[in-house]
């Protein structure tokens, strides 16, 4: 749903044709989530459909340009002072993988969540290469600005995954040894200092 | 890992008991680690793993029960104290998390103090600390109290302090941990740019966007080190996307 809204606050700013749309759009996103043109032109029809954008001519090489209707204004303003639904979590794969791990037997869950943190910690290394790159360097610049956000979108929820795992490694360790504690010929807790 | 010419840090089997008997704890277990010139070691895992016992070891601030800590190729335990002093003020910075700067001493005093207990003039002393916190951006607050400073400022102070005189080898300990999320990127910036300079740095952290400032990220558990991410992926995107 977003690539429609998306492309309606562009349109706000000014009429434009399909590809300056998407080149405005990955400029914005660092490219993040990429549009093909095929994409743009579906959803400019469908809003034209829905009369939120009109097209406004052609220019001068033959490109149809689209301009934003009073109906596709009030659609941007909603937009922008209506929070994101969290109702519906998007399926996410670790958590199911995760879920999973635990309750099938013979998985080695820690390695699963020792794996992932690997893999997770070196794409925070890889987005934090291209802040320090400095392609999203200048705070005065509004499309810079835009990119450098979206960066660190993806370094707080990949950080947020690392904490994650951390939270679900610490609690299936203490599982464990609250189960060798409970068996009867157990040691005392000392072993639990001893191997925390 | 093997060692090479350039690892200003190296640690080679090192394995650090505390206590004795029925008591002991293994806080390290036979561990090997390099940090070369140039290069942001981040090190990770949750309290208790051994990533502070690790940053003791190299500071030479603690000494191993097995294997050796090396310097620039020095044994630190071939020292003895007052030479492992002595490497502390001359190649070796240690940030921490509550900056440790003396309240009583001026940013300039705090950064010139290890050089002049290191036998330098007064004068040469403030001279190079006053170079270091241009460096680290401050010039400006020299003669300020670290209580009239913000947390980001103090933080850059301690890091002035860490580098003065040409140390090699930056030892981080959560140098973030007291400040906001954008203050904390900043003093990573600074680290991270010291060592691009040539200087050998080891952060210890637990937030992953911290480490993920470094070029390797190694992950420590119970005292072993169960994994490492390397840096060639890294370089292999910037090289793609640029």
């Amino acid at each position: 749903m977003s690539v429609r809204q998306a492309l309606l606050a562009l349109l706000e700013q000014g009429p434009m044709y399909g590809y300056q749309l998407r080149s405005e759009f990955e400029r914005r996103t660092g490219s993040t989530w990429p549009l093909n043109v095929g994409q743009v032109y579906t959803t400019l029809t469908r809003l034209e459909r829905d009369g939120l954008v009109a097209e406004s001519g052609a220019d001068g090489e033959g490109h149809v340009v689209y301009r934003v209707t009073d109906a596709g204004r009030d659609e941007v303003a909603a937009w922008f002072t209506t929070p994101v639904e969290r109702t519906q979590p998007p399926r996410d794969e670790l958590a199911i993988k995760l879920a999973l791990a635990v309750t099938v037997p013979g998985v080695d869950v820690g390695s699963v969540i020792q794996q992932q943190r690997t893999a997770t910690v070196s794409a925070l290394q890889d987005y934090t290469r291209l802040k320090r790159a400095g392609r999203a360097a200048d705070p005065q610049d509004a499309g810079d600005m835009a990119w450098s956000l979206v960066l660190d979108s993806l370094v707080f929820a990949a950080e947020a995954e690392v904490r994650w795992l951390d939270h679900c490694e610490a609690r299936l360790r203490r599982a464990q040894l609250d189960r060798r504690d409970d068996v009867p010929a157990a040691e005392p807790t000392s072993r639990k200092e001893a191997t925390r | 890992m093997t060692s090479t010419p350039v690892a200003v840090l190296l640690l080679d089997t090192v394995s650090r008991v505390h206590g004795h008997g029925e008591t002991a704890v293994q806080a390290l277990r036979e561990v090997s680690f390099a940090a070369r010139a140039g290069e942001l070691v981040a090190i990770m895992g949750p309290s208790g793993s051994g990533k502070s016992t690790l940053l003791t070891l190299a500071g030479g601030l603690d000494q191993p029960s097995a294997g050796t800590v090396s310097v620039e190729g020095t044994d630190l335990a071939s020292l003895g104290a007052t030479g492992r002093a002595r490497m502390r003020r001359t190649s070796i910075g240690y940030v921490f998390q509550d900056f440790n700067l003396i309240p009583a001493l001026t940013a300039a005093e705090n950064v010139a103090l290890p050089r002049e207990l290191d036998g330098e003039s007064r004068r040469a002393a403030r001279k190079l600390a006053v170079a270091a916190l241009e460096e680290v951006g401050i010039g400006e607050l020299a003669d300020r109290f670290p209580d009239n400073m913000s947390g980001g400022q103090q933080q850059r102070v301690a890091i002035a302090r860490a580098v003065v005189g040409e140390r090699r080898l930056i030892l981080a300990d959560e140098p973030t941990g007291a400040l906001d999320t954008e203050t904390g990127e900043e003093i990573l910036r600074l680290l991270r740019a010291r060592c691009d300079a040539g200087a050998a740095g080891v952060l210890v952290t637990h937030e992953a966007r911290h480490a993920a400032w470094a070029d390797r990220v190694v992950f420590l558990r119970d005292g072993v080190v169960v994994d490492e991410t390397g840096a060639d992926r890294v370089e292999a995107l910037v090289d793609a996307t640029s």
